[in-house]
């Protein structure tokens, strides 16, 4: 299978074999995202990094809010999110930063294949970061903070569910938040890519952005453990929403926004 | 012509800053319930209403922009920008000195104070961007208002979710419920704001083009080898 060579234009248009414009476009994007994946998977620089990161934060959320072994109030969706969204934030300056110190993304830009399909390819590996770093972290705090099994009141009537009690949808909170923060996250870390203060300047412009998601996933967090499902159901629509403005916009301004 | 016109609306401006604090604390009946503390209800309103007017004005010049790339729509946008951050503060500084006489907090996280406290974190990125974004911040600033423009129905729409706190904003249904002598302080404070927004905007567009033909005429002469 030989990639197309002339398939330059917005959205991955005509090849000159004739292969459809959608499906050469899809095929661009899954070489870029797997050039992406491949490279962490030789060096896994990003992946242990942002583990390891995020485990740290719920550590030290732990001692801020453990008191007498018990976790001060309903903190878990808080830090959960909050995990995620700092190690996402390093993993995104991190995969970014790689282009930019072997001066790949000039290469990524002059090769054939469009913007459009760049910035798909960038979200895609993003989200499988983000994606694996919330698997890791999400029992990690089920275990740190006793929230894996459901809880009882003095009375015997149950007080809070576990946390895998609804695994679709706590699956499903976890893949629409880190593919709202993957589309956000790659269009403002590669137009921030040759700016001087870019490491201050990402999280500045990409947190007030990035909070009607995170409020919607922490609170979808928050009823799932209340074993509200159809609360959560809402708010995961809400996320789905958020998701496909934003992969519009992203889609529509990636092309004039990243500079080289 | 254009340069009268904003000459005029200064000075309409300069005038009716002088009139509506008389209006307001003579003309206009004291409130039946806030008595005096409801005053400051004339000025705080019409700033909410220019930070909405820039955030809007900023993200439409910015997709105007990033499609033709001419220098007039990005000034535009970055003097809509940094004068939305201005009123914005005034916004939350009038709101917050309201709320601690009428509830007793400086803050409360109602829908309304949160989205506009989100909205002036975005403004000051979108200001940071520009100042310290590089070679090529105002691209990079157009992108981020497009992105606040976007969000605003978004995040209002998850704050009011998020909050559902007892104590509350007054509703929107408030300003079309005022009686006569309110309404017209009201409605000419929101055109004294308008008015002097518009100088504002102005000005600063003004001197967004002159420092960027100045920049350009740098590089030219750069490229020209005129000056080192």
């Amino acid at each position: 299978m030989q990639t197309p060579i002339d398939t330059a234009g917005p959205c991955g248009a005509e090849t000159a074999r004739g292969t459809p414009g959608a499906v050469s476009f899809w095929r661009e994007v899954a070489t870029l995202a797997w050039k992406d994946l491949r490279v962490e998977i030789r060096s896994r620089e990003i992946v242990y990094t942002m583990i390891f990161f995020a485990a740290m934060v719920v550590l030290v959320f732990s001692f801020a809010f453990i008191r007498q072994g018990k976790a001060v109030g309903e903190v878990v969706p808080g830090i959960l999110w909050v995990a995620v969204l700092f190690a996402g934030t390093l993993g995104l300056s991190r995969a970014f930063g790689r282009e930019r110190e072997s001066d790949t993304m000039r290469g990524l830009l002059l090769s054939p294949s469009s913007r459009t399909a760049i910035f798909m390819g960038k979200a895609i590996a993003i989200f499988l970061f983000v994606i694996t770093v919330a698997v890791i972290v999400v029992p990690m705090i089920g275990f740190l903070f006793g929230v894996l099994e459901p809880a009882y009141n003095a009375n015997g009537g149950l007080e809070r569910v576990g946390l895998f009690d609804h695994p679709e949808q706590l699956a499903l909170s976890l893949i629409l938040g880190s593919i709202g923060f993957a589309v956000v996250g790659s269009v403002f870390a590669a137009m921030l890519m040759r700016a001087k203060s870019r490491d201050v300047l990402l999280p500045v412009v990409l947190y007030p952005i990035l909070v009607p998601l995170l409020i919607a996933a922490t609170k979808s967090t928050f009823s799932l453990l209340e074993g509200d499902t159809a609360e959560v159901w809402f708010l995961l629509e809400f996320m789905a929403v958020y998701d496909a403005v934003f992969i519009v916009i992203g889609l529509w301004v990636f092309e004039s926004l990243v500079i080289e | 012509m254009k340069e009268k016109l904003i000459w005029v609306c200064a000075a309409l401006a300069v005038v009716l800053f002088a009139i509506t604090p008389t209006m307001i604390f003579t003309y206009a009946p004291m409130e039946k319930t806030l008595f005096f503390n409801q005053k400051i209800f004339y000025y705080h309103v019409p700033s909410g209403f220019v930070q909405f007017a820039s955030v809007f004005l900023c993200g439409i010049a910015s997709i105007i922009y990033l499609k033709n790339r001419q220098g007039k729509w990005d000034d535009l946008a970055a003097a809509s920008g940094s004068i939305g951050l201005v009123f914005s503060a005034m916004m939350l500084v009038t709101g917050s000195i309201w709320a601690r006489v009428a509830w007793g907090y400086w803050w409360v996280w109602d829908g309304r104070l949160t989205t506009a406290l989100l909205l002036t974190t975005v403004m000051a990125g979108y200001v940071l961007v520009r100042k310290f974004g590089g070679p090529s911040a105002e691209r990079l600033a157009a992108g981020l208002g497009i992105f606040a423009m976007a969000d605003v129905p978004l995040v209002y729409f998850s704050v009011r979710i998020w909050s559902g706190s007892g104590r509350q904003h007054p509703k929107t249904s408030a300003v079309p419920s005022l009686t006569g002598e309110m309404r017209l302080t009201f409605w000419l404070s929101v055109l004294t704001f308008m008015l002097f927004f518009a100088v504002l905007l102005v000005t600063r567009v003004q001197q967004a083009r002159t420092e960027r033909i100045l920049h350009e005429t740098r590089e030219a002469a750069l490229d020209g080898g005129l000056i080192e």
